[in-house]
C-alpha cells in the first residue's frame, strides 16, 4: 500500500487521509447497529415459530378458556394495569428525585442520592419478590382497605371486597414502580444535568424562580430523554416476572379490580408459573403469549414516540 | 423609574478564586455606563454581580457592598428573583429559548410578572418589543416559529426584546453587539441612546468606538497580571476617558499600546 501514499494530487483531495478512520467507524457502527436488529429478528421469528401452534390448539389447553383471545385477554389486562400503577406511582418520584439531585440537592447531598438510587437497580428481582410477598404486602393491605372504602365506586377499586392479604395488583404494581425508579431516575437526572448553563441562565436573569427556570429550560431540553427513561422503565415494567409471580396471587377472571383477593398473573409471570410443568402444547401456548407480550411492547413505544414527534412537529410548524 | 447604583469595595469570587478586587464607581440613573478592559479582567464577571447573577455559579460569591436607590442589593431580606426582575440583562452568546416561539420568548419575561396578559397586550407587547429591538420587519410574518430559527445576530436582537419587554429599571448588556452586522449594531445603539431617557444602562463592550459612542461614563478594568485579580483602573466621565484619561494605562489600552 506505499504506493498510495503519494497519489497524485486530484486523487489525494477526492479521498483525503480521514477517510478511513471514518469509513471503519462507520462500518463499525453500521454492523453493531444490524447485530441489534438481527438479533431481534431472530428473536421475533423464534417466537413466532414455536408459539404458532399455540395460536389455534385444542380447546382443551386453553383451560380454563375455550380459544387463545380468551386466554390472553385476562393476562394482558393484568400485564397492562400493572405497569400503568407502577408508572403513575415510579415517574413523579423518578422525575422529583432527578430534579433533586441535578438542580436542587447541594452536590455533597446529591451524589449519595444518586449513588443510593443506582443501587437499587442492583437488587435481583427475586429479592423484591421476596420483598414485596412477604413485607410490602402486610405493610400495603390497610391502604387496600382505605382505597375501597373512600373509591370503592371506581372500578378498579371495587366493588368486591379488598384483598385480606395485600397479595394484589396493587401491591405487584408498587414493588414493579421500586424496581423502574432507579433507570428513570438516572436517565432523567443525566438529561436534567446536561441543561445548557445559558438557557438556565436565560430564565434566572428574566426574575424566573427555580421552578419556573425548570419549567423554562428543563424540561423542554429534557423532554425526549425523560420519554426515552420511561418507555425504558415501561419495558421493564411489562416484562417484569419473578416480583410480580411472587407477590400476586393469581386467578384466571379477567377483572379490573386492582386491590381484590386475586388478578390474572400478567403475561411474563403467568409464563414463569407455568413454563415448568406444561405440556408441548401448552408451551407452545405460553410462547404465543410471550410473542403478544413482545407486540404489545413495541406498539406502546411506537405509539409514546409518535406522540412525542407529533408534538414535536406541531410546535416546529405553528 | 430608573435606578442609580452605588458599588463600594466590591471584591468577587468563584469559589476561591478572587476574581474582581475593590471596585466602586457609581453608576448614574438615566445614563449609559460602559466597561471596557482586556479578555478575562472580569468585566462580565462585575456585570453579573449587579443583578445578583454572579450567586447562580455554584460557590460563586461577592463581598462589599452594591447599593441600588439607597437600598443593599445584596440586604439578608432581598429576594434575588426579584432583583432580576427589574434589573434586566443581555447576555455576550444569543439564548432564545429554544423550544420557544419567538412570540413566546418575547413575552417569556412578562409571563412570569403578570400571569394574565390579554391577547391584545401580549401582541402589543411584542411589536413594541421587537420593533425596539430592531428585528420586528424581520419576523413579523413568522412570529410563530421557533426562535432557535433565527440567525445568530437575530437571536441576539430577540434576547433584547425579551429583555426590554418587561421594562426593567435597569438593562445590563454584555457584548451585546459581538454577534451582529454594522446595521443591527448601529440600530442597538439607536435602541440604547431611546433607552438611556428611562432607564439605567450598564454595557461591556471590546469596541472602542462602541464605548466612546453610546456612554455617558466609562470603567476600564485590567489585571494587574495573568493569575492575579481584575480591578477598576479608572472610572470617568467617557469624554474624558478618551481624550484626556487619569491613568497611563487607560491611554495605553485605548490607543492600543496595551501593557
Ligand atoms: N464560572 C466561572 N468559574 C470560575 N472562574 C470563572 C468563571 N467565569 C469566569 N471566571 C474567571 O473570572 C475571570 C473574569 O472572567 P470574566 O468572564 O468576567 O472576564 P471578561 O472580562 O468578561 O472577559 P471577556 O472579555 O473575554 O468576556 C477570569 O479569570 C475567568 O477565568
Ligand atoms: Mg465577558
Amino acid at each position: 500500500m506505499t504506493a498510495t501514499l503519494n497519489p497524485p494530487e486530484a486523487e489525494r483531495s477526492e479521498k483525503p487521509a480521514s477517510r478511513r478512520g471514518d469509513r471503519i467507524f462507520a462500518g463499525l457502527a453500521r454492523g453493531a447497529g444490524l447485530t441489534i436488529l438481527l438479533a431481534l429478528a431472530a428473536v421475533f421469528i423464534f417466537l413466532f415459530v414455536e408459539g404458532w401452534n399455540g395460536l389455534n390448539a385444542e380447546e382443551a389447553t386453553y383451560r380454563p378458556a375455550t380459544d387463545f383471545l380468551g386466554y390472553i385477554g385476562p393476562l394482558i389486562l393484568s400485564t397492562i394495569l400493572a405497569a400503568i400503577i407502577a408508572l403513575i406511582v415510579a415517574v413523579p418520584f423518578a422525575i422529583g428525585i432527578a430534579l433533586f439531585i441535578s438542580h436542587y440537592a447541594p452536590r455533597r447531598l446529591a451524589t449519595p442520592v444518586a449513588y443510593v438510587i443506582d443501587l437499587l437497580a442492583a437488587v435481583p428481582s427475586v429479592v423484591f419478590g421476596l420483598w414485596g410477598g412477604r413485607y410490602l404486602a402486610d405493610l400495603l393491605q390497610p391502604v387496600h382497605v382505605w382505597l375501597h372504602d373512600r373509591l370503592g365506586f371506581l372500578p378498579f377499586f371495587g366493588p368486591d371486597p379488598a384483598s385480606p392479604n395485600g397479595r394484589s395488583l396493587f401491591t405487584a404494581g408498587i414493588v414493579l414502580a421500586i424496581m423502574i425508579l432507579p433507570i428513570i431516575t438516572a436517565i432523567s437526572r443525566e438529561v436534567f444535568a446536561q441543561t445548557p448553563r445559558l438557557h438556565e441562565e436565560a430564565a434566572l436573569a428574566l426574575g424566573a424562580t427555580r421552578w419556573e427556570m425548570i419549567r423554562y429550560a428543563v424540561f423542554p431540553y429534557a423532554r425526549s430523554g425523560m420519554v426515552s427513561g420511561v418507555m425504558l422503565g415501561l419495558g421493564r415494567a411489562l416484562g417484569e416476572t419473578m416480583a410480580v409471580a411472587m407477590v400476586l396471587a393469581v386467578t384466571p377472571v379477567a377483572t379490573l379490580n386492582v386491590i381484590g383477593t386475586a388478578s390474572p398473573a400478567t403475561i411474563a409471570s403467568n409464563i414463569a408459573l407455568n413454563y415448568k410443568e406444561a405440556t408441548p402444547s401448552r408451551q407452545s401456548l405460553l410462547i404465543a403469549t410471550g410473542l403478544v407480550l413482545f407486540a404489545v411492547t413495541f406498539a406502546i413505544n411506537f405509539f409514546a414516540r409518535w406522540i412525542v414527534g407529533r408534538n414535536e412537529r406541531k410546535q416546529a410548524k405553528a | 423609574m430608573a435606578k442609580s447604583i452605588d458599588v463600594s469595595d466590591l471584591n468577587i469570587y468563584y469559589g476561591d478564586f478572587l476574581a474582581v478586587e475593590g471596585v466602586s464607581m457609581t453608576i448614574k440613573a438615566r445614563s449609559v455606563t460602559a466597561f471596557i478592559g482586556p479578555s478575562g479582567c472580569g468585566k462580565s464577571t462585575m456585570l453579573r454581580s449587579l443583578n445578583r447573577m454572579h450567586e447562580v455559579i455554584p460557590g460563586a460569591r461577592v463581598e462589599g457592598k452594591v447599593m441600588v436607590d439607597g437600598q443593599s442589593l445584596y440586604g439578608p431580606d432581598v429576594d434575588p428573583v426579584a432583583v432580576r426582575r427589574s434589573i434586566g440583562m443581555v447576555f455576550q452568546r444569543p439564548n432564545p429559548f429554544p423550544t420557544m416561539s419567538i412570540y413566546d420568548n418575547v413575552l417569556a419575561g412578562s409571563r412570569l410578572n403578570s400571569r394574565k396578559l390579554s391577547k391584545a397586550d401580549a401582541d402589543d407587547i411584542v411589536e413594541r418589543s421587537l420593533t425596539h429591538a430592531n428585528l420586528w420587519n424581520e419576523v413579523k410574518d413568522r412570529l410563530g416559529k421557533p426562535g432557535q430559527g433565527l440567525s445568530g445576530g437575530q437571536q441576539q436582537r430577540l434576547c433584547i426584546a425579551r429583555a426590554i419587554a418587561v421594562e426593567p429599571e435597569v438593562l445590563l448588556m454584555d457584548e451585546p453587539c459581538s454577534a451582529l452586522d454594522p446595521i443591527s449594531t448601529s440600530a442597538i445603539e439607536d435602541l440604547i441612546h431611546e433607552l438611556k431617557s428611562d432607564y439605567t444602562i450598564v454595557i461591556v463592550t471590546h469596541n472602542m468606538q462602541q464605548a466612546a459612542r453610546v456612554s455617558d461614563e466609562t470603567g476600564f478594568f485590567n489585571l494587574k497580571a495573568a493569575g492575579q485579580p481584575g480591578h477598576l483602573v479608572e472610572f470617568n466621565a467617557t469624554k474624558k476617558m478618551f481624550t484626556n484619561p487619569d491613568e497611563p494605562a487607560t491611554e495605553a489600552y485605548i490607543s492600543g499600546r496595551f501593557g
